[in-house]
């Protein structure tokens, strides 16, 4: 049996005059889930947050949160509370006094409202700043207050619009451990919006990326990486490479792409429940793909695969060196290209493949996605 | 950066010299001759001597003219007041209108504060006098009922014109889009992620207007006031063509020394109290607005 | 069909009480003067009650000489008036922009007085200074007889004019003048072909200003006017003191087409309303 969610969305639309943000949404968000909402600028994500909050209305569908409809519920009536993407952290106020906020409205009296403050501030580590005010602080701290602010009304939901892209970089990631461990004291539902595709990865325990105002996927990080739907996913998670194919055999355990534009066969291990001879993309992730020098014969077939599949003939364009890594892009005989991802294992002054060089390119019959569209 | 006047004399001399010589031989010596004036005392017809007396500024202290003062301030106050009231849901409606209709709406407020004074005064002296549109409709309306059986005496007019209502009405009409503007620049400034969050966090419409958009926007807000304030207090015409007897303000008065009573060192001295006035509530504001600013840290 | 959407928190423009408030101001503001003209356009003289179409009083106000001289010299005052202050006003401007002298703040404060002290010690102090300090010789020709009313109205206008120029500097690139005198431009070319282009919306909006502020003004040239310069305020201000007639409502409904039209040409110049809401103090 499934838990009742805490969250149920169902065919939720916002217009926008004639602009469509938010088409026919539905979705589940369980409780004590870090949930984010992931996709490219202006998909849709905000909006929903938005919804979610109260500070927008949906055209059509409705937000359920505990099984009650909120459709006519204003924003100061909700168990909702939001860290906005600027902080607004009310700048004539003194920390405390933006903290105890919420609780003054709530009419919460004198002793127990300090005690509560003094108890968020400890949560994000803000002890010592009680009486600052908001323009002595850092960016990184003016969003701990508006953590705490938000958080001391012990919302249901706790909605975070993009929380790290107003920082710098190193602090982004300190705060993307800060906000884990905070999520994991309080244990309130975190709905987090995001476009970058590393925080929603890092932080959350289910994803739903966004396009266009719909709905592509909704799955776990690593199934969203692993498992995509659809092209778009595949493209937006990571890099992929993408082969348009027609699918020729389509068995219950293995089936066969036949793609022109790759120049080879692709042979995966599952069957694709799509009609024979149906258009199909295949995606690659350049860490799953093997390359090896070509010394005149191929290297030789797979446990598995039939010979001649899962293998074609390229050589090096260009290598970029990252670091940990380096980026390959290999040109195919069939004039595609493909890129591939090596580990610095060793040092790259011992580097393996240079510019130039022809290579076998490979890949294992579990490695390919399967696309449908 | 700014440059140093003496690196350059000759441009700064052409540039400045119109201007300032200007300024200080048609407006300051005008002004000053005032001031000296109102330590004067009229000999004869025309001569004033001046005599560094302060009898005119004792004068002033009379009750008689202290009550003007203090009725003038009281005017004043009102009409601010009722401004705010009446343009703070227009300047928030603006704010938040769509682009389009936010652009008329600034339209329709800011043509009136083209439109000569004079024209809108008038106007508003056909609607409220005696014959004026509101008794006019008010006396059909009368009529009506007593034509409908019931008995009643003859319509008597609603004595609209000429009394301190009227001043009132008029300078609210007059001032009206002056504190619209400066309170629709305020409001717009504002962060509007502050409003949503103070509803987000629990608090109810009045009460983020409260605690949240009026601090916030209070030195915009207090700027607005003053634009308000200052013309009121110093009103001429308003009081004059709207007033009755018993409503003459500050300014009234100066005409009254200058062109009838031609007691011109005592209007002088009544001019400068005005001014000072003026410059009292401009340094409050001023005052205010920088402590805030203090407080705020910023 | 669509469904309505619904109004969200922010939504205030679109909540009825609030545009309740709104119509019901915008009534407020515009009832009388509309009332005023569609009444320049009565039969009745009484002013009350519609009886008919028609364009007399009009016609009257284009027969009434001394009302015609007096629109005249509005005019007039207020041209000359606007050209000299755009020209003090950019200049003011210009030199608080780009010069640091001894006494600059006190300076600023004194360009700022014209616009804060009331209208009525203005007068006075134009009243004394006209009579006694410098007597504008009477029986002057036209229109050198209004110079008084002409000098009154540049002091009180060419600050207003400043204030918007030096807002509009604020944004001026100093590059693009130091660029100028790299290429070999002395002052005064860099002055007209630098930042005169770039003032130019300033000083539209200064000169509209200006105009409409000389045209609008009553309380000062009542001060400074002699019998013979009346000008359209103060004629006005007279005929009304004696009756309401719908001669004046005629009269006043020129001068508000007239505003409408100044108000029209000026947004079109600067392009768009809103820029010019950066105009009003």
């Amino acid at each position: 049996m499934a838990a009742t969610p805490l969250i149920r969305i169902e065919h939720l639309t916002k217009r926008f005059g004639g602009f469509t943000a938010v088409e026919q949404v539905s979705l589940d968000i369980m409780e004590g889930e870090f949930f984010a909402l992931l996709g490219p600028s202006g998909c849709g994500k905000t909006t929903l947050l938005r919804m979610l909050a109260g500070l927008e209305l949906p055209s059509e569908g409705r937000i359920l949160i505990d099984g009650q409809d909120m459709s006519s519920v204003p924003p100061n009536r909700r168990p909702v509370n939001m860290v906005f993407q600027s902080y607004a952290v009310f700048p004539h106020m003194s920390v405390k006094a933006n903290v105890a906020y919420g609780l003054k409205i709530a009419g919460v009296p004198e002793p127990e409202r300090t005690d509560r403050v003094m108890e968020a501030l400890a949560l994000v580590r803000l002890e010592g700043m009680a009486d600052r005010k908001p323009d002595q602080l850092s960016g990184g701290q003016r969003q701990r207050v508006a953590l705490a602010r938000a958080l001391i009304k012990r919302p249901r939901v706790l909605l975070l619009d993009e929380p790290l892209s107003a920082l710098d970089a190193k602090l982004r990631e300190t705060m993307r451990f800060e906000l884990t461990r905070i999520q994991e004291t309080v244990g309130v539902t975190f709905v987090m919006v995001t476009h970058d595709q590393d925080e929603a990865l890092a932080m959350a325990s289910r994803c739903a990326l966004m396009n266009r105002g719909a709905l592509q996927q909704v799955a776990t990080p690593s199934d969203l990486y692993e498992y995509p739907n659809n092209r778009f996913v595949a493209d937006f998670i990571g890099s992929v490479n993408l082969f348009e194919g027609r699918l020729v055999v389509d068995e219950p355990d293995h089936a066969v792409i036949a793609s022109d534009q790759l120049g080879a066969r692709i042979f995966v291990d599952h069957g694709v429940t799509g009609a024979t001879d149906a258009t199909v993309w295949a995606g690659l992730r350049p860490e799953k793909v093997e390359m090896a020098h070509l010394n005149g014969a191929a290297p030789p077939a797979r446990v598995g695969v039939p010979e001649g599949h899962n293998l074609v003939r390229g050589t090096i364009r260009r290598g970029a060196y990252l670091g940990s890594e380096t980026v390959y892009d290999v040109a195919l005989e069939s004039g595609a290209e493909m890129r591939v991802l090596r580990s610095n294992v060793t040092r790259y002054v011992d580097r393996e493949f240079a510019e130039g060089d022809a290579v076998w390119l490979s890949w294992a019959p579990r490695s390919p996605a399967v696309l449908l569209s | 950066m700014e440059q140093e006047w003496r690196q350059a004399k000759r441009p700064f001399a052409a540039i400045i010299g119109p201007p300032g010589f200007w300024l200080a031989l048609f407006f300051l010596v005008p002004l000053a001759i005032v001031w000296a004036y109102s330590f004067g005392r009229t000999l004869g017809l025309t001569d004033i001597a001046i005599t560094g007396t302060l009898d005119n500024y004792a004068r002033v202290m009379d009750p008689v003219y202290l009550d003007i003062f203090v009725k003038s301030l009281g005017v004043a106050a009102l009409t601010t007041l009722l401004c705010l009231i009446i343009g703070f849901p227009v300047a928030l409606a603006i704010t938040f209108a769509p682009p389009r209709a936010k652009a008329w709406l600034l339209m329709l407020v800011m043509l009136p504060f083209w439109t000569n004074l004079l024209v809108r005064t008038y106007a508003l002296m056909a609607v409220l006098r005696n014959e004026g549109y509101v008794n006019t409709v008010l006396g059909w309306g009368w009529d009506g009922l007593r034509a409908m059986g019931l008995s009643l005496s003859a319509f008597q007019p609603l004595p609209l014109l000429h009394n301190n209502f009227a001043v009132v009405l008029g300078l609210v009409y007059v001032n009206l889009p002056f504190l619209i503007l400066p309170l629709y620049a305020a409001l717009d400034r504002l962060d509007r992620s502050m409003i949503e969050a103070s509803l987000d966090l629990g608090a109810g419409h009045l009460r983020t207007m409260r605690e949240i958009v009026v601090p916030l926007a209070l030195p915009g807000i207090l700027s607005g006031l003053l634009i308000t304030f200052v013309p009121a207090l110093g009103a001429y015409l308003t009081p004059d063509l709207l007033g009755g007897p018993d409503s003459q303000m500050i300014a009234n008065v100066i005409e009254r020394q200058f062109k009838r009573a031609n007691d011109w060192p005592f209007g002088a001295a009544l001019s400068f109290m005005l001014m000072y006035l003026t410059f009292i509530a401009i340094a409050g504001q001023a005052i205010v607005a920088r402590r805030r600013r203090a407080r705020a840290g910023a | 069909m669509r469904r309505r959407e619904p109004v969200a928190p922010l939504d205030y423009f679109r909540r009825w009480p609030i545009r309740l408030w709104l119509a019901a101001t915008m009534v407020f503001l515009y009832a009388p003067l509309l009332c005023l003209i569609a009444f320049s356009f009565n039969e009745s003289r009484r002013n009350i009650v519609w009886t008919g179409f028609t364009l007399d009083w009009y016609g009257r106000v284009f027969q009434n000489g001394s009302l015609l001289e007096a629109f005249g010299n509005s005019l007039t005052i207020a041209a000359v008036s606007t050209l000299v202050s755009v020209v003090l006003g950019a200049l003011v401007a210009v030199g608080l922009w780009r010069f640091r002298f001894p006494f600059k703040p006190a300076f600023e404060g004194v360009m700022a007085l014209p616009i804060v002290i009331p209208e009525i010690c203005m007068g006075v102090a134009m009243l004394v200074f006209f009579s006694r300090v410098i007597p504008w010789p009477g029986g002057m020709p036209w229109p050198a007889n209004l110079g008084a009313i002409i000098i009154a109205h540049i002091s009180f206008s060419f600050p207003f004019v400043a204030v918007i120029v030096r807002a509009r500097l604020a944004s001026f690139n100093r590059e693009l003048e130091e660029a100028a005198r790299d290429l070999g431009a002395g002052e005064f070319r860099i002055f007209m072909d630098i930042l005169v282009p770039h003032m130019r919306p300033a000083l539209i909006a200064g000169a509209l200003l200006a105009f409409t502020l000389s045209l609008d003004d009553f309380v000062i040239t009542f001060f400074t006017a002699g019998p013979d310069t009346v000008t359209f305020p103060v004629k006005v201000y007279s005929m009304v003191r004696f009756s309401v007639t719908p001669e004046v409502n005629a009269a006043s409904t020129l001068l508000v087409l007239l505003t409408i039209l100044l108000t029209t040409i000026g947004l079109r110049l600067q392009g768009g309303p809103v820029a010019s809401t950066q105009g009003n103090h």
